[in-house]
């Protein structure tokens, strides 16, 4: 199953840009580059999921239990 | 704290009236057995090991995880999770209908909420996950054993399963409280099946060195003959541990799973689950998850430049041995010293001392460790 491709038009400067940048380099296509750039910078998130007290409380006691915690 | 994968820690797993209410239902509804490593799955689905997934894979999954190593929303995922069935168990079985999933002694672990049945090619789930459809390859034997359809669907978790190792077995939940309460904010992950020589502790320090903490996470299951038992391996990471780690900055649990011998795949399933139980960085060495000569020794390092997106950060080790000169482990960008001096960490030797009942020497594996491994009867699985 190949992926399905969209277009996304990018200034031709910048895409004769970044053509030069991978010469040479393992990266095969200004598709995939543009690809990984984009993937590494929509992953930048973070936060934390929220515990209820009550839940984060039960565990520490079994964590304390087990050891894990004085 | 890193956010799980896909964002969203899942939990699925059944409490209180709700937990009852399956229990009365469970005898009543069609049902399937689930051999130890499907349970183990089940487990891990619906404790969050397997973030985002929240049963077990449709066919569109299924599809785009073989093809791209990505969901169908573009987020990384390598391993297939499927549940296989024979064809009349399937035809007993409706779309929509609850599915009562027992264990090996009959015990029900969870329910399955069916929304899907589909038909897939072995071949092809063994040459895209194994690179090889060679039967001598553990992972290909085992798809070629499977049942010819695969059920899809949400799980709910009943019963978690008895282990030995209870003290020992952390969800992801749990530990992400235990890194927050111990003040870390990087941690590194180790992947371990084996008891740990000094290599492991050279290359489990030297990351340490980087981050606040790290989590040693032996695989717990189901081995082959000439394996350290699981006992074996948690009482010497134990040991090790305690005298030669600081009890603020180490911590063991298990991850109960089956090894699939995947490969650089399941270098990136395993970084996919550490981050999960919360750590920000993985150690990955020569070979990691292969098995015999199947993959090129750092093809498991190789395939993270696929993946920025993962949400770990890989730490890459490659070969490392002890050299008599620096009388320390030491790696080819470390030591000046010419071969001659040098000592690999060689599990096969290191296990045949041990089997003579000889405590390997010092440079190879701490004497307390040693120890402890000798101190069990029959260390190895029969």
């Amino acid at each position: 199953m190949d992926e399905e491709m969209k277009n996304v038009p990018i200034p031709a400067s910048l895409y004769r840009r970044i053509e030069e940048k991978i010469k040479g380099s393992n990266i095969p296509s200004v598709s995939s580059c543009v690809t990984k750039v984009l993937r590494e910078a929509l992953a930048k998130e973070e936060g934390e999921q929220v515990l209820s007290k009550e839940d984060e409380e039960k565990i520490k006691e079994r964590l304390k239990a087990l050891g894990y915690l004085d | 704290m890193v956010l799980a994968h896909g964002g969203k820690l899942v939990e699925r797993v059944l409490k209180g009236e709700e937990k009852e209410k399956a229990l009365e239902k469970v005898r009543a509804l069609p049902s399937l057995k689930l051999n130890f490593e499907l349970v183990s799955d089940v487990e891990n689905i619906a404790t969050g090991v397997y973030s985002p997934l929240e049963g077990f894979m449709g066919e569109r999954e299924y599809r785009s995880v073989l093809s791209q190593m990505r969901f169908s929303n573009d987020l990384p995922w390598t391993i297939p999770i499927v549940l296989d069935a024979s064809r009349e168990e399937a035809k007993k079985i409706k779309i929509e209908q609850d599915v009562a999933l027992f264990n090996e002694s009959s015990k029900p672990v969870a329910l399955l909420h069916l929304e899907e049945k589909y038909e897939y090619d072995k071949e092809e789930l063994a040459e895209k996950v194994f690179k090889t459809r060679d039967i001598a390859h553990p992972g290909v034997a085992k798809v070629k054993a499977m049942k010819d359809v695969l059920l899809a669907g949400k799980i709910d978790l009943i019963h978690e399963s008895e282990t030995p190792f209870f003290r020992y077995k952390l969800s992801p939940k749990e530990t992400r409280v235990l890194f927050k309460e111990k003040g870390w904010r990087t941690i590194v992950g180790f992947q371990t099946r084996n008891t740990p020589h000094i290599g492991h502790e050279y290359v489990q320090k030297t990351a340490l060195t980087f981050t606040d903490g790290i989590f040693v996470n032996p695989v717990i299951g189901r081995k082959k003959k000439g394996d350290f038992k699981d006992e074996v391996i948690l009482a010497s990471y134990e040991e090790l541990i305690k005298n030669y780690y600081l009890k603020e900055r180490a911590v063991a649990a298990i991850l109960q799973m089956e090894m699939r011998y995947a490969g650089p795949r399941e270098a990136i399933f395993h970084a996919i689950i550490r981050k999960n139980f919360g750590c920000t960085h993985i150690i990955i060495g020569r070979d990691h998850a292969g098995v015999g000569n199947y993959y090129p020794p750092y093809a498991a390092q190789d395939i993270f430049e696929e993946f920025p997106d993962l949400g770990i950060v890989p730490l890459f080790f490659r070969s490392f041995y002890y050299c008599r000169k620096c009388n320390s482990a030491v790696n080819e960008k470390t030591c000046p010293h010419p071969p001659a001096e040098h000592i690999e960490f060689s599990g096969t030797k290191i296990r045949e001392m041990l089997v003579q009942g000889k405590i390997p020497p010092p440079e190879l594996m701490r004497p307390e460790v040693a120890r402890v491994i000798l101190s069990f009867e029959h260390p190895f699985v029969e």
